[in-house]
């Protein structure tokens, strides 16, 4: 089997990785679909999609009436009904543009998958290989630029499709994009000074990420969440407004915008947005849950491999690569019930907060964050005295002051 | 009288946002495991008070026999027009013969009823009655046109024991036409 595997032409082997990854986030996505619905109606105290069933499962004595109060049968309505559903094509619009929008909203979000490893397995000679398509060395980069890709499918979606409110929710993303885009970024950068110290040969790949926090001792072990709680914070922000889900949800707005940069757009073409922003989704909190939280480790200070040699299946491939996509896919599915549960807490924000609070909060909160965190690898580097602290700590405090000073009214 | 509702300035953790941002979630969570609030409609059915003004049926006295004479006053006080009715004669040897007439055919479209209950107030025969039934669906605008028989299967029979046609009946063979 794996032999017959390694034979296989790598470029065959590539496709087949690429297919089975999109088997997986397609799915997901329609999945975090039914999950949207079920959980939405838990938080509102009302039982949610619980009616559709095919007949030949209404048979089945136990399990059927069970799967059809989980509301499982209503994905595949749904589905049927993306597909079947009349795909009107509005005679306003770009008729080129508006098809390939959609399209051009899901190629950046399966794209992104490449870069994310998802999983880890030790070879014959004890090391770790990560399980991902493209173990890039740019790794983070790449997955920054192709991500922001996405916004392309909204801004000429809201353009092509020619009628007031899909351009304002096209204007509002591609803002909105923007504005965060930064401060995502520059909350990025502090992990990765502190991974690539000086002297070392330098990397962006989010698996060294995951590496430097498999350790045992105080600081190899911590998750980068620990360590650096407000780059956490930042970039949490960032990835609601980067994936435009609630609060954030600016290009969508029904209150404001009727439907966003999608008012136009209905059954199948529709369904592509849908799927492309839980894809979306699940790619942020994956990047972010390797970044933060440990990757495929199950608990600060305790790797997963060490978890594995108790149990005393360390050695095996197999075991340790599904035991590594098993947890790190707990921790993005968690991630994404965060993103629900969010949802349905946190009121939308205006869309000049949503400004304010990027430009005005975040964007200050990454650079000083930045800066304290370059002090403070430079302090540790240069074996500095404990003047150098005191300073950092006085300069950390009055900017915290600067930033935290009560405000007017009319702030956020 | 408009007045202006001063707004505090912000606390500490207000202005830091996450801890209320975390404070709201805790109150979502709890939500989420609270048991549903809902009445899952087609199998749970709400309690219907007294009095409640459903869909208009016919009803028949404790004997089985018609109460409506087919009048036409609720045809005439419908604002809507949803009833239509044909009056007609009952045979005089029919088992529930009596003085008056009954109504050879009598509809109401659903579709127009305004479940006003003016038809009710205006019956001298207390024969039609709003009742509990508030649940009317359909295929086709056909199926939503009650006719007699739907009407008298869903109004059934009210124990009234105020016979007034037996009273009446008994009164013209004691040979007395108007009581």
């Amino acid at each position: 089997m794996v032999e017959f595997w390694q034979n296989l032409h790598p470029a065959v082997q590539l496709f087949l990785k690429g297919i089975a990854v999109v088997l997986v986030i397609f799915p997901l996505g329609g999945i975090g679909s039914l999950a949207e619905r079920k959980i939405s109606a838990a938080m509102q105290g009302r039982p949610g999609p619980n009616r559709a069933i095919p007949i030949w499962f209404r048979w089945v004595p136990v399990l059927g009436p069970f799967l059809q109060r989980l509301g499982v049968f209503h994905l595949m309505a749904d589905g049927l009904k993306m597909l079947f559903k009349e795909d009107a094509l509005p005679g306003h619009v770009n008729k080129f543009y508006f098809v390939a929008a959609p399209i051009l909203a899901m190629i950046p979000a399966l794209t992104t998958v490449t870069a994310v490893p998802f999983g880890a397995y030790l070879n014959g000679q004890g090391e770790l290989v990560p399980l991902v398509l493209a173990n890039l060395d740019v790794g983070i980069l790449a997955v920054f630029a192709v991500s922001s890709l996405g916004v392309y499918s909204l801004i000429i979606a809201g353009w092509a499709s020619n009628s007031k409110y899909p351009f304002l929710g096209g204007i509002r993303a591609s803002a909105q994009l923007i504005s965060y885009e930064l401060s995502m970024t520059l909350s990025v950068l502090p992990v990765f000074l502190w991974i690539n110290a000086p002297g070392t040969n330098g990397s962006l790949s989010l698996f060294n990420v995951v590496q430097f926090q498999s350790g045992t001792s105080f600081l190899g072990g911590m998750w980068f969440f620990f360590l650096m709680p407000v780059s956490a914070v930042v970039f949490l922000v960032s990835l609601f407004a980067e994936t435009n889900r609630l609060p954030f949800d600016m290009a969508e707005g029904e209150a404001d915008l009727v439907g966003g940069f999608h008012t136009e757009y209905g059954a199948f073409k529709w369904g592509l947005f849908f799927v492309a922003e839980y894809a979306h989704m699940i790619v942020g909190s994956g990047v972010f849950v390797l970044l933060f939280l440990g990757g495929w480790n199950p608990l600060p200070w305790l790797p997963l491999e060490k978890v594995l040699g108790w149990m005393g299946v360390a050695s095996n491939p197999f075991i340790f690569g599904i035991a590594s996509i098993v947890v790190f896919l707990t921790k993005v599915l968690f991630f994404i019930f965060v993103f629900m549960w969010v949802r349905w807490t946190v009121p939308r924000f205006r869309y000049d907060q949503v400004m304010r609070l990027g430009w005005q909060k975040l964007l200050p909160l990454a650079i000083g964050n930045l800066l304290f965190y370059a002090a403070a690898i430079a302090i540790i580097e240069l074996q500095l005295a404990v003047w150098a602290w005191v300073a950092l700590a006085a300069a950390t405090i009055v900017a915290l002051f600067a930033i935290l000073r009560p405000q007017s009214r009319t702030a956020l | 009288m408009a007045y202006v509702v001063e707004r505090k300035p912000l606390s500490l953790s207000e202005r830091l946002y996450i801890p209320q941002v975390l404070a709201g979630m805790k109150t979502t969570l709890k939500h989420f495991f609270a048991p549903n609030v809902t009445m899952e409609y087609p199998e749970q059915r709400p309690a219907i008070p007294p009095g409640y003004r459903g869909v208009p049926t016919l009803v028949k006295d404790p004997h089985g026999r018609e109460k409506c004479v087919s009048c036409q006053l609720c045809e005439f006080v419908c604002p809507p027009k949803a009833i239509r009715i044909t009056p007609g004669e009952i045979p005089a040897d029919a088992a529930n013969a009596h003085v008056e007439k009954g109504p050879k055919a009598f509809d109401i479209d659903m579709l127009r009823c305004i479940y006003c209950g003016l038809c009710q107030e205006v019956c001298p025969e207390e024969a039609i009655w709003l009742q509990n039934q508030y649940s009317m669906s359909g295929y086709t605008r056909e199926e939503m046109v009650n006719n007699k028989e739907r009407l008298y299967e869903l109004g059934g029979t009210l124990p009234d024991q105020h016979f007034k046609w037996d009273k009446k009946k008994a009164a013209e063979q004691r040979g007395n036409a108007h009581h």
